[in-house]
């Protein structure tokens, strides 16, 4: 199996006035193509800073940084650019949709970024990243007529439409309820399952048994890794939860 | 990223916010229009006065005599009696910058045909003073050297006279008129000439041998003006300086003593009215400036506050693999598309106000490319620049930083 993430001595200081916050002490961590993982840890322990530098919206005081093979670390503003739009897919809490964009118009936006794909194409790339999380019969609705999960699942779709090597998702699930946040594992546990590598930040030990491996963040280092032995499967979840609920969410 | 693609991001991001574009154009649009109305304004003004200073012929030389009163006390009847026909004599055979001579005498009195009458001034003139006047015969002929000596009662009339009398477009040459109940044979019409600078009729003269005015009509023996042509409208100056000097000679003037005459020019008048108006269009200017200031703060605030209410999205375009330049340009051309499309509505709206203003004030209003090219660069530099500054700092930002932004 292919490293996709290696991580060395990473390190994250941010000067705050006078006071230095250590977020990242020396962070050591591997991640393998087509593993799920979860990131865990108390608040202020420094995940979601770390989800940042993995996803390149950050960049780490110090350590080494390698995606798929290349070293982040050396590489310049541009080239970094390039490799969120083709390597990378980030979810993000508040799902960060453009307001008054239709959902079709909000997945299509990194395709305008990537000068691989051409105009007649994207469209279609579009669309058939909507059906990915099962989203087709609301791709001309704006952010505003989505409910939250609906909205958490165009943010999916344009994560996956450049077709990623890694999803990096910070709290998918934070804002929404239980049963919208089996359906977003639901989700990612489909595109796991056909390959992807996903890794996701949550507060929740349920939400954390959905991955094939845990990672727990205590005071900017890794506290404890472990292989989730009985992992949970969100499709099996959701069938045996009461019907009337599916239909509020729907 | 190509062009189209730039452009199709920016033009979906301007219809995304309508009102936010709609905005910062009609700033744009108010400062292009009134830079454009006022100085049209100011400019049709001018062109206007200049237009009929110069239709009364610009290398004019008027002779009129000093009516100056000194101390409160008028020199008396004698100063308007100052000229005389041998000067006129005079500066014909001496005067070397000087053209045509023309004396003119002035007599009003009622003028009847048949059962119509009206009231106009009588002007005895020579032949000369069509030509210095700028004046033309639309039908029939101007008095000879014989008339003139026989002091023929022949006249030549104006078109107002003619509608008073005839009725407008009546060709009443070859007919008889009584002017102060002497019988006048019309013998030519003047061509119409329409409303002087000052608003006055100059159509409404009847022009007839100085001789017949002088001794048949007013029975002086001064007359009440000179009206010369120099050479060139350069040489007027140079002429103004030498009807003075004859004048002064002819009239046995002392050293010490004032002029008992006036000597003016077309040229003279022509410039003092050319920089009033001047300075009329560059106070409209002004005013116009400040609006467009206005304009530009006003852009400047719209893109200030759109640009950080928009840092946030350029941190998700960042974040799906937006390059800092690829956003600059986006913005880029959103000022651009934002500052063309509201410098062309401000070019049309101002247009159509100069449009308005100038039919209101009855003369023309005149848009120079100038002012079109001016009003639009600063409002295009204004735009662009407000529109560019703010993205390039967030582009700089960090992703996450930009995201973060609140
Ligand atoms: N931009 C910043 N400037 C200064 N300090 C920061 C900044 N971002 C994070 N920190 C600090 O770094 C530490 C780690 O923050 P981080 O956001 O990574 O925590 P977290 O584990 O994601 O917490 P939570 O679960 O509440 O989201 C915290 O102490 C926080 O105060
Ligand atoms: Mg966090």
């Amino acid at each position: 199996m292919n490293t996709i993430i290696e991580i060395r001595n990473l390190r994250k200081d941010y000067h705050v006035g006078e006071v230095t916050v250590h977020a990242l002490r020396g962070i050591d961590l591997k991640i393998t193509e087509g593993e799920f993982v979860a990131i865990m840890g108390a608040s202020g322990s420094g995940k979601s800073t770390m989800l940042n530098i993995l996803g390149c919206l950050d960049k780490p005081t110090a350590g080494d940084y390698l995606l798929d093979g290349i070293n982040v670390s050396s590489m310049e503003k541009d080239a970094i650019a390039r490799l969120r739009n083709q390597k990378l897919g980030f979810v993000f809490q508040a799902y960060n949709l453009l307001a008054r964009t239709t959902a079709l118009e909000n997945v299509e936006l990194p395709l305008f970024y990537n000068p691989k794909v051409r105009a007649r194409d994207r469209r279609e790339a579009a669309i058939r990243a909507l059906e990915a999380v099962g989203l087709t019969d609301r791709m001309h609705h704006m952010p505003n007529q989505l409910s939250g999960g609906q909205q958490q699942r165009v943010a999916i779709a344009r994560s996956l439409v450049n077709d990623p090597v890694l999803i990096l998702a910070d709290e998918p699930t934070g804002n929404l309820d239980t049963r919208t946040s089996f359906e977003i594992m639901e989700l990612f546990q489909n595109l796991n399952e056909k390959g992807r590598t996903i890794v996701y930040v949550t507060h929740e030990p349920d939400i954390a048994k959905f991955a094939t491996r845990n990672v727990m963040f205590r005071d900017g280092k890794i506290y404890r890794e472990s292989i989730v032995t009985e992992r949970l499967n969100a499709k099996e979840i959701l069938e045996t939860l009461p019907v009337e609920v599916i239909e509020e969410f729907d | 990223m190509n062009y189209s693609n730039l452009f199709r991001i920016a033009i979906r991001a301007l219809i995304r916010n309508k009102l936010r574009a709609f905005l910062t154009m009609l700033g744009i649009i108010i400062g292009v229009a009134s830079v454009i109305a006022m100085l049209a304004i100011g400019e049709g003004s001018k062109q206007k006065m200049r237009g009929q200073i110069s239709s009364m012929g610009t290398n004019m030389v008027m002779v009129m005599p000093n009516f100056q009163r000194r101390g409160g006390v008028s020199l008396g009847a004698s100063s308007s009696m100052a000229l005389k026909y041998t000067d006129v004599i005079a500066l014909r055979n001496e005067a070397v910058d000087v053209g045509a001579v023309s004396p003119e005498i002035r007599a009003s009195g009622q003028i009847i045909y048949s059962n119509k009458n009206t009231q106009t001034t009588i002007y005895g003139v020579s032949e000369e003073y069509l030509s210095i006047r700028k004046l033309e015969v639309l039908s029939g002929r101007v008095f000879n050297a014989n008339e003139t000596r026989s002091m023929a009662k022949v006249c030549i009339l104006g078109q107002t006279v003619v509608e008073n009398l005839f009725g407008k477009g009546a060709d009443p040459v070859g007919l008889s008129i009584r002017i102060k109940n002497l019988p006048f044979l019309v013998i030519g019409v003047l061509k119409d000439k329409g409303e002087s600078g000052m608003g006055q009729d100059q159509d409404d003269l009847i022009l007839a041998p100085y001789t017949t005015v002088q001794r048949r009509l007013a029975a002086i023996d001064y007359i009440n003006g000179i009206y010369a042509s120099a050479l060139s409208e350069e040489k007027s100056p140079a002429a103004i300086v030498e009807v003075e000097e004859i004048l002064r000679r002819t009239h046995k003037l002392k050293e010490s003593t004032e002029n008992d005459f006036r000597v003016m020019s077309q040229s003279e008048l022509l410039k003092t009215i050319t920089s009033i108006t001047d300075i009329m269009t560059y106070l409209l200017g002004a005013i116009a400036g400040i609006s467009l200031l206005v304009g530009g703060i006003g852009i400047m605030n719209i893109m200030f506050v759109s640009v950080t209410e928009r840092t946030r999205e350029i941190g998700l375009r960042m974040s799906i693999g937006g390059r800092g330049k690829d956003i600059m340009k986006q913005f880029l051309a959103e000022s651009i598309i934002l500052s063309i499309l509201g410098g062309v509505m401000g070019v049309v709206f101002g247009y159509l106000l100069a449009r308005l203003a100038g039919s209101l004030m009855s003369s023309q209003a005149i848009v120079k490319t100038q002012s079109v090219v001016l009003a639009f660069i600063v409002c295009f530099v204004i735009g662009v620049f407000f529109g560019w500054y703010p993205a390039r700092k967030a582009a700089n930002l960090n992703p996450i930083d930009a995201l973060r932004y609140e």
